[in-house]
C-alpha cells in the first residue's frame, strides 16, 4: 500500500510538472487531469473514497471540461498545428505511460482489497453526509449561496454585448455600402 | 492500510502546492495561471483530507467539500473574465494588459 502512495504520488507530480511547463493548452489539461486521478488514488488509499470519487467528478469531469470549453472557443495554442501532428506517438506516449501506470496501481488495490481488512482509518461516505447535514449545515447554505453568486456572476460577465444598430443608421449602412462599391 | 508517517503525506502537498505556485509565478498566460490556481487549491484540500484521515475525523472531507464549491465558482467567474479579457483585448498575456501603466 505505501508503494502505491509513492507511485501515484510520482505521477501527480511529474504530470503537474509537464502541466505547468507544457505549451499547447489542452496537452497541459490533459496531465493535469492525469495529475488529479493520481490525486484521487491517493484519497483512496489514504481512507476518503467519497472524496476521491468527487475528485474525479467534479475536478476532472466538471471543471477541466469547462477549461476544455474555453479553451476551444478562444481557439488558441491549436493554429500551428496540423492533424497528422496529433497522432504522433510523442503527442500521447507520456499520458499514456502515466495513465497506465495508475490503471495498474488500480488493479493491485482491486486485488489486494479483496484479502486485507479495511478497518480504523476510513471515514465512510454516511458519517461525511451525517456530519455535512448537521454540523455544517450552515456551511451548506452559505455555499450555496455562494454557487448562486457565481452563477449570476459568470452570466454577466459571460454576455456578449449586442450590438444595437437602428434600422436606419442599418440602411445608411447598406447605401454606404452600395456607394462605396460603386 | 498506509502506513506512511504524515510528515511524507503533508510533504507531498506541499510539493504541488510549490508547484503550483511557480507556475503562477512563471507563466504568463491566464489560463495556465488559472490551472496552477487549481493545483495550489487542490494541494490545500488534500492536506485537509490527510489530517482527517489522520485524526479519522470528517470535518477533513467536509472542509473539502465547501473547497469544491469555491472551486467551482472561482473557476467559472475566473473562465468568464478570461472569455471577456480575450474579447476586449485579442490577447491571454497578462502582460499585455498595462493600460494604467504610465507611458513616458
Amino acid at each position: 500500500m505505501n508503494t502505491i502512495f509513492y507511485i501515484a504520488a510520482a505521477v501527480a507530480l511529474i504530470s503537474t510538472g509537464l502541466a505547468i511547463a507544457g505549451r499547447n493548452a489542452i496537452h497541459s489539461l490533459l496531465f493535469l487531469i492525469v495529475s488529479l486521478l493520481a490525486v484521487s488514488v491517493i484519497f483512496f488509499i489514504l481512507g476518503a473514497p467519497f472524496i476521491a470519487a468527487l475528485e474525479i467528478i467534479i475536478y476532472a469531469g466538471a471543471v477541466m471540461v469547462l477549461f476544455i470549453f474555453v479553451i476551444m472557443m478562444l481557439n488558441v495554442g491549436m493554429e500551428r498545428e496540423t492533424e497528422s501532428n496529433w497522432l504522433k506517438p510523442r503527442m500521447w506516449i507520456i499520458p499514456s505511460i502515466l495513465t497506465t501506470i495508475l490503471l495498474i496501481d488500480f488493479l493491485y488495490v482491486l486485488k489486494t482489497m479483496a484479502h486485507a481488512e479495511i478497518a480504523g482509518q476510513i471515514v465512510s461516505p454516511k458519517q461525511v453526509g451525517i456530519s455535512l447535514f448537521s454540523t455544517y449545515v450552515l456551511g451548506v447554505e452559505i455555499a450555496g449561496m455562494l454557487l448562486l453568486a457565481g452563477i449570476v456572476g459568470a452570466y454577466h460577465l459571460g454576455r456578449q454585448k449586442k450590438k444595437v444598430i437602428h434600422r436606419f443608421l442599418k440602411k445608411e449602412n447598406i447605401i454606404k455600402e452600395a456607394d462605396s462599391e460603386n | 492500510m498506509v502506513t506512511i508517517p504524515i510528515e511524507i503525506q503533508i510533504l507531498f502537498a506541499g510539493l504541488l502546492f510549490l508547484m503550483g505556485l511557480i507556475g503562477l509565478l512563471v507563466r504568463r498566460n491566464v489560463i495556465y495561471m488559472l490551472m496552477s490556481i487549481e493545483v495550489m487549491f487542490n494541494s490545500a484540500g488534500m492536506v485537509f483530507v490527510i489530517a482527517g484521515a489522520h485524526w479519522a475525523q470528517v470535518d477533513g472531507q467536509v472542509m473539502f467539500i465547501f473547497m469544491l464549491a469555491v472551486t467551482a465558482t472561482e473557476v467559472s467567474v475566473a473562465l468568464a473574465i478570461i472569455l471577456q479579457m480575450f474579447h476586449h483585448f485579442k490577447t491571454l498575456d497578462v502582460d499585455e494588459l498595462n493600460n494604467l501603466k504610465e507611458t513616458n
